[in-house]
C-alpha cells in the first residue's frame, strides 16, 4: 500500500515539476517584451548600449578642453599588450616651475583586449570606456589614436 | 451537384443555415466525381481522382512541412527570449523556403562503404509512411481522402512503418552513430507505440468505432475529452507524451541527440535526402497532432456547449477546416512547448517512463473507461 502511495506521489510531483518548467517558457512565449535580441543594423540609430559596456578607451575632456591625465605612465606600465604609449613633455608653469605633462597619449585599438586595467589603475580617473563599438576601418593606421585632444591642458587641481 | 448548392443556399424555406451547406465538402466532391464520370470510363475516373488527391496531398504536405519548420523556429525563439528568423521576408516567413532551395541545390554525397540501395531507399520509406497516414485524416466534412472503417488502426499502423526507414538509414550508413541512433529510435518507437495504442483504445471504447468519420460525428454534442471525464483527460495526456516520444521529438529526441550522436540516423545524409527525413519528422508531428485533435478534441466539429443555442450557432459559423487546423496547431504548440522546456531523457529513463508509468496508468485507465461506459456515466 505504501509503495502505491509513493508511486502516485512520484507521478504527481513529476507532473507538477514539469508544469513549473512549462510555466517559465510559456510566460516568455506570451510576453514578446522579454525578447533581448537587438535587430542591430536596422535599429542602429536608436541603439543604446549599457553603461558598463567596454567599447574603446577614451579620455574625457571638459568644455574648456581640459583632461585629467598627468602623464604619470601607470596605464602604460599596466597595459599587458603594450597598447598605450605616453609621450611626455616638460612645460613651465606660471610660477616658473618645470613640470611634466603629456604631449601625446597614444592608444592602439588594434592591440587592445579591453581588460580595463588602464581605466581601473589610473590614479586621477583620466581614462574611461566609451560605448562606441563599431571599430571597423579601411586602414589599420586609423586604429592608432591620440586620446588627448590637440591643445588640451591638464585640469586645474589635478596633480 | 453544384447547382443544388445554389438552390439550397437561396431557398428561404430551408431550416438548415446556408453555411452548413457550403461548409460541407461532400457535395463538391460528389459533383467532381459525377462530372468526371460524364467524360471518361469509371477506371480512368478513379485514376484521375487518385492523381488529383495525390497532388493535393503532396502540396499540402510541402506547405505544412515548411510552415511547421518555420513555426518551430519561431516558437523556440520566443521561448528562449530570441527573435528567430526575421531576415527573409516579413518576420522571416520565407526563411524555410530559402532553406528548401539551399537543400535542393546541395550535393548528394555518396558514402563509400554504405549499402547504396538501402541508403537511397530509407528516406523514401520514411516519407511514404507519413504520406500514407495523411490520406486517412478527416480535414473537414467530406474533405477526407479515404474513410476506412478501421481508420485509427490504419493511421497507427502506417505511421509506425516509418521506423523501418529509420532502421534502414542507420544500418545502411555504415556508421556507428547512425546505427546507435537508429537502434534507440527503434526501441523507443516500438515501446511507445503501445501507449499510443492503449490511450486511443480508451477513446475507442467510448466512441464504439474505429472509423474516423464516425468518431468525429459522435463528438457533435461534446468533444470526447469532456465527454469521457477524467479517464479521457488522462488518456489525452498519455497520448501527448507517448506521441511526442513516437515522433522522436524532444525531450525524447535521444535518437538524434545532437550532442552525443552528431545527428543520429541521418548523420550521413545530405541535401534533399536529409530534407526528406527532416520533413517526415515534422509531418509525423502533424499527423499525431491531427489524430489527437480528431480523437480527443472533436476533429472538425465546432465547440458546442449543451443548450446555449446562440453560442452554438456562432460556433457553427466558423468553417470546420479552421476548427480542425486550429485544434491541430494547438496540439502541435503543446508538443513544441514540451520540446523547448524539458531536458532530454536518458535511454533507461525513457524506458522506465514507458514501462513503469505510462503502461500501468494506461491499463487502469482503459479499465475505468470501460466501467464508465458500461454504467453509462459519460455524457
Amino acid at each position: 500500500m505504501r509503495s502505491i502511495i509513493n508511486y502516485l506521489k512520484e507521478i504527481i510531483f513529476g507532473v507538477w515539476s514539469l508544469l513549473k518548467g512549462m510555466k517559465v517558457t510559456g510566460s516568455y512565449f506570451f510576453r514578446p517584451g522579454t525578447i533581448v535580441t537587438q535587430k542591430y543594423p536596422s535599429n542602429r540609430k536608436d541603439l543604446v548600449m549599457f553603461d558598463r559596456f567596454k567599447g574603446e578607451v577614451v579620455m574625457p575632456h571638459n568644455e574648456k578642453n581640459e583632461h585629467k591625465c598627468t602623464g604619470c605612465g601607470i596605464c602604460e606600465l599596466n597595459c599587458p599588450n603594450g597598447t598605450i604609449e605616453i609621450i611626455s613633455k616638460t612645460i613651465i608653469t606660471e610660477d616658473g616651475k618645470k613640470k611634466k605633462a603629456i604631449d601625446k597619449h597614444i592608444y592602439r585599438l588594434s592591440m587592445c583586449t579591453f581588460c580595463a586595467l588602464c581605466v581601473k589603475t589610473c590614479p586621477s580617473n583620466a581614462l574611461a570606456f566609451s560605448q562606441k563599438f563599431e571599430h571597423a576601418v579601411f586602414n589599420r593606421a586609423l586604429l592608432i589614436k591620440t586620446l588627448n585632444k590637440p591643445g588640451s591642458q591638464l585640469m586645474k587641481g589635478v596633480e | 451537384m453544384l447547382p443544388d448548392i445554389v438552390a439550397l443556399t437561396t431557398s428561404p424555406s430551408l431550416s438548415v443555415p446556408w453555411w452548413k451547406v457550403v461548409y460541407d465538402f461532400s457535395s463538391l466532391t460528389e459533383w467532381i466525381d459525377a462530372s468526371l464520370h460524364n467524360y471518361m470510363s469509371p477506371f480512368w475516373t478513379t485514376i484521375t481522382e487518385m492523381l488529383i488527391i495525390g497532388v493535393l496531398i503532396l502540396l499540402f504536405y510541402a506547405v505544412i512541412g515548411l510552415f511547421l519548420v518555420y513555426a518551430e523556429r519561431k516558437v523556440c525563439a520566443f521561448m528562449q527570449n530570441r527573435l528567430g528568423p526575421n531576415r527573409v521576408g516579413p518576420f522571416g516567413i520565407f526563411q524555410t523556403i530559402a532553406d528548401l532551395f539551399k537543400l535542393l541545390f546541395k550535393e548528394l554525397i555518396p558514402i563509400k562503404n554504405a549499402d547504396g540501395f538501402l541508403f537511397n531507399l530509407a528516406p523514401f520509406i520514411v516519407i511514404i509512411a507519413s504520406f500514407m497516414a495523411i490520406a486517412a485524416i478527416p480535414f473537414a466534412k467530406g474533405l477526407h481522402a479515404i474513410d476506412l472503417n478501421i481508420g485509427v488502426l490504419y493511421v497507427m499502423a502506417v505511421s509506425a512503418m516509418g521506423v523501418i526507414g529509420v532502421l534502414l538509414a542507420g544500418w545502411s550508413s555504415n556508421n556507428k552513430y547512425s546505427l546507435i541512433g537508429a537502434m534507440r529510435s527503434g526501441a523507443q518507437i516500438v515501446s511507445y507505440e503501445l501507449s499510443v495504442g492503449l490511450s486511443i483504445i480508451t477513446i475507442i471504447i467510448l466512441a464504439g468505432s474505429m472509423q474516423l468519420s464516425v468518431i468525429v460525428e459522435a463528438q457533435r454534442d461534446g468533444w470526447f475529452i469532456f465527454k469521457g471525464h477524467i479517464p479521457a483527460f488522462i488518456a489525452f495526456i498519455v497520448f501527448l507524451i507517448s506521441s511526442t516520444a513516437e515522433t522522436n521529438r524532444g525531450p525524447f529526441d535521444l535518437a538524434e541527440a545532437e550532442s552525443e550522436l552528431t545527428a543520429g540516423y541521418h548523420t550521413e545524409y545530405s541535401g534533399i535526402k536529409f530534407a526528406f527525413f527532416f520533413l517526415a519528422e515534422y509531418i509525423n508531428m502533424f499527423i499525431v497532432a491531427s489524430i489527437a485533435a480528431t480523437v480527443f478534441l472533436g476533429g472538425w466539429m465546432p465547440f458546442h456547449v449543451g443548450h446555449w443555442v446562440g453560442f452554438n450557432y456562432i460556433m457553427d459559423f466558423i468553417p470546420p477546416f479552421i476548427w480542425y487546423i486550429g485544434k491541430t496547431f494547438f496540439v502541435i504548440f503543446l508538443m513544441m512547448w514540451f520540446k523547448w522546456t524539458f531536458p532530454r531523457l536518458r535511454i533507461d529513463q525513457l524506458l522506465t517512463l514507458e514501462w513503469k508509468y505510462l503502461l500501468p496508468i494506461n491499463l487502469v485507465n482503459v479499465l475505468i473507461m470501460a466501467f464508465i461506459v458500461l454504467m453509462g456515466w459519460h455524457f
